[in-house]
């Protein structure tokens, strides 16, 4: 960009906890939806969400692993504040919304990208208009917003002069992702939420994309909760890692610990499923069978017991908390890694 | 798998299609109309019509009000009355131009009211949902409830007669059916991602009906309400044929069907001839409509 003044930016949310503080912590996410069933069924609830709790820290890469409708997009949404929790607090940066956040600033600091690149964009705006209305929501004059478009746009890599005023149905996937996530950063935000970003992408566009988002990252200090079923792409782009099952987190930690010493056999099965591009190492049986329970009544106590090879009678009985793996913060939720829990496989009680 | 082998943005060089002009969604839609032959023909035909309505004082006709005992229900291509001579012995050509005045701005004003009455109430009940939207919508079905036509009656009848009470009574006839599908397009939209990420970037709702609802669903609401035009007409007709409109001597379509109907046997083409104006204008506005329905739809 060859432009003579400087572009102005959003001012991003003021860093107020310091490098020590997380930037999003999530305690006891809750969302419960209600299902419509007849006039004299009883009335049900999908759990799609239940008791997740979880940090990211500043500068990190968090990746949420899991299969479709274990309630990953849920908690993007309910993080973003797009729909109401039934239950939990999330704290952004040590504030809170509604106490010392509004939920105004909450928008400019923590923001979006989805997985359908097309969906997402409103197919009447010009590229330039569409990353340009968050910045005008938030004061910007006109002038100035669309010049910052132009200028995010060569960030993420489209010649502004090329892109600005063409219509979503123009560009292809890749470019209206790129668009999608510099019409994310133009709110200066310091959490940028990827919701399958890059799922829908063919495999090269897809690298591309992931290079883009490091070098974005490292350009503007970002954060970063990285949403996919792709545990490949989750492995590359995540420092830390956490698995859901059924909407609860079943196992979470550094993405090397988890990948060598999974300690959910839930992680376990995941990373078993996992093509190998070695032929002597092919997949010969299916690591997990069957499909996921109904999210409406889940099964009781650990969730996955009726799929687990190892499952006990106490599996069924209460649902196991997530207990520490080792000093690295790799904790899963299993009795088989609860010193004392009585499952046989269980590691002996330790006396220290 | 540590390192993916593809470089950022020096992939950005190659996208470099070239530049295509800029052009607004309009634009490229009046383009697409240009071409369509119909509706081109379609619009030519309303404009005449319209044309000659507004030029009706200026066109050297003969007095629509003035009539002759001797020169009743003359046939069409009598010299002087190229279209003949109604019961009351006026010229037919100078009334049917004439009575195009208040027969389109019966038919057309009712359909702009409630277009924006029912677009504003549809989009709303949309958007927000909830509580608004049952109460919105179950009061649009109690009207919606009733055949439009003794709706426009019933109306029209309590108001007493008259212009100005025919056209409130054909708007809120029209309302309920714009609301209905302003309400069920906004709906669609609603729900789509690029909605979630206004609101996600902090947008209020009225920004986001304005900016992100509006643009994507007045298209398909403008089709809608345009193939009303033919409906309001007829019905404005009937409404005059009933004398719950217009009054005589007035010239109007729908009046001046009724007055000639009791010539239909004496001269069956000279009284069909406001009907033939009716249809005319009617048909031309459909096929107007579904042409630029066919031209919004942009994306092949």
């Amino acid at each position: 960009m060859t432009t003579t003044e400087p572009i102005a930016m959003l001012e991003p949310v003021e860093d107020r906890g310091g490098v020590a503080q997380p930037l999003l912590q999530v305690n006891g996410l809750t969302k419960h939806f209600p299902v419509r069933g007849g006039l004299f069924a009883a009335k049900r609830t999908v759990r799609a969400v239940d008791n997740v709790s979880f940090s990211v820290a500043k500068g990190e890469t968090v990746g949420i692993v899991g299969e479709s409708g274990c309630g990953k997009s849920t908690t993007a949404r309910l993080l973003m504040h797009l729909m109401p929790r039934d239950d939990g607090d999330i704290i952004y940066d040590g504030m809170t919304v509604g106490q010392s956040l509004s939920l105004r600033e909450l928008r400019r600091g923590m923001q979006m990208v989805f997985q359908d690149s097309y969906a997402s964009l409103n197919p009447r705006l010009t590229i330039e208009e569409s990353i340009a209305f968050g910045p005008k929501v938030h004061g910007m004059a006109d002038g100035a917003a669309r010049a910052l478009a132009r200028e995010l746009l060569g960030k993420v890599g489209l010649v502004p002069a090329n892109f600005a005023n063409r219509y979503p149905h123009e560009i292809s996937g890749g470019q209206r992702q790129r668009v999608n996530i510099a019409r994310a950063l133009a709110l200066s935000p310091r959490l940028v939420i990827l919701d399958e970003a890059v799922s829908a992408l063919d495999k090269s566009v897809e690298a591309q994309v992931l290079n883009l988002l490091a070098d974005l990252k490292r350009e503007f200090g970002l954060t970063y909760l990285f949403i996919s079923h792709d545990l490949n792409v989750v492995r590359y782009i995540s420092d830390r890692v956490l698995v859901m099952y059924l909407g609860e987190v079943v196992e979470l930690g550094p993405v090397d610990q988890v990948w060598d010493s999974p300690g959910h056999p839930y992680t376990r099965a995941l990373l078993a499923a996992m093509p190998s591009s070695d032929p002597d190492r092919r997949t010969e049986k299916p690591p997990i069978s069957g499909d996921p329970p109904n999210p409406i009544d889940p099964p009781t106590g650990c969730r996955f017991h009726t799929r687990c090879p190892f499952a006990e009678p106490l599996c069924a009985n209460a649902t196991p908390k997530l207990t520490a793996l080792d000093k690295m913060g790799h904790e899963a939720a299993c009795y088989m890694a609860i010193p004392g829990s009585g499952h046989s496989r269980a590691p002996g009680e330790e006396t220290a | 798998m540590s390192e993916l082998p593809l470089s950022t943005t020096a992939d950005a060089a190659l996208q470099a299609a070239p530049a295509t002009k800029a052009r607004g969604y309009w634009a490229t839609v009046g383009r697409r109309i240009l071409r369509d032959k119909v509706s081109m023909a379609c619009a030519i035909v309303l404009l005449l019509i319209f044309v000659s309505a507004i030029l009706a004082p200026w066109l050297g006709l003969e007095d629509p009000y003035k009539g002759s005992m001797i020169r009743r229900l003359r046939h069409i291509g009598t010299s002087g009355y190229p279209l003949g001579t109604d019961e009351l012995g006026r010229d037919m050509l100078a009334r049917l131009i004439y009575g195009g005045r208040l027969s389109l701005v019966i038919g057309i004003l009712p359909v702009i009211l409630a277009f924006c009455i029912g677009t504003s109430l549809g989009i709303i009940a949309g958007y927000v949902g909830g509580k608004l939207n049952t109460a919105i919508m179950r009061t649009v079905d109690v009207f919606y409830a009733f055949p439009s036509v003794l709706l426009a009656i019933a109306i029209s009848g309590a108001l007493g007669a008259g212009i100005l009470n025919s056209i409130v009574a054909l708007t809120i006839v029209f309302v309920p059916q714009i609301t209905r599908v302003a309400e069920s397009v906004t709906t669609g939209v609603r729900n789509m991602d690029f909605v979630e990420a206004a609101r996600a970037s902090g947008a209020g709702p009225l920004t986001i009906m304005r900016v992100h609802i509006l643009g994507n669903v007045l298209g398909a609401i403008f089709v809608y309400a345009t193939s009303l035009i033919s409906v309001s007409m007829i019905l404005a007709a009937g409404l005059s044929f009933l004398g719950l409109g217009t009054k005589p001597p007035e010239p109007e379509w729908g009046l001046m069907l009724n007055t000639l109907r009791t010539a239909i046997y004496v001269n069956p083409w000279v009284a069909a001839l406001p009907g033939a104006m009716i249809f005319a204008v009617s048909i031309c506005f459909n096929l107007l409509s579904d042409g630029l329905r066919s031209a919004m739809d942009i994306r092949n």
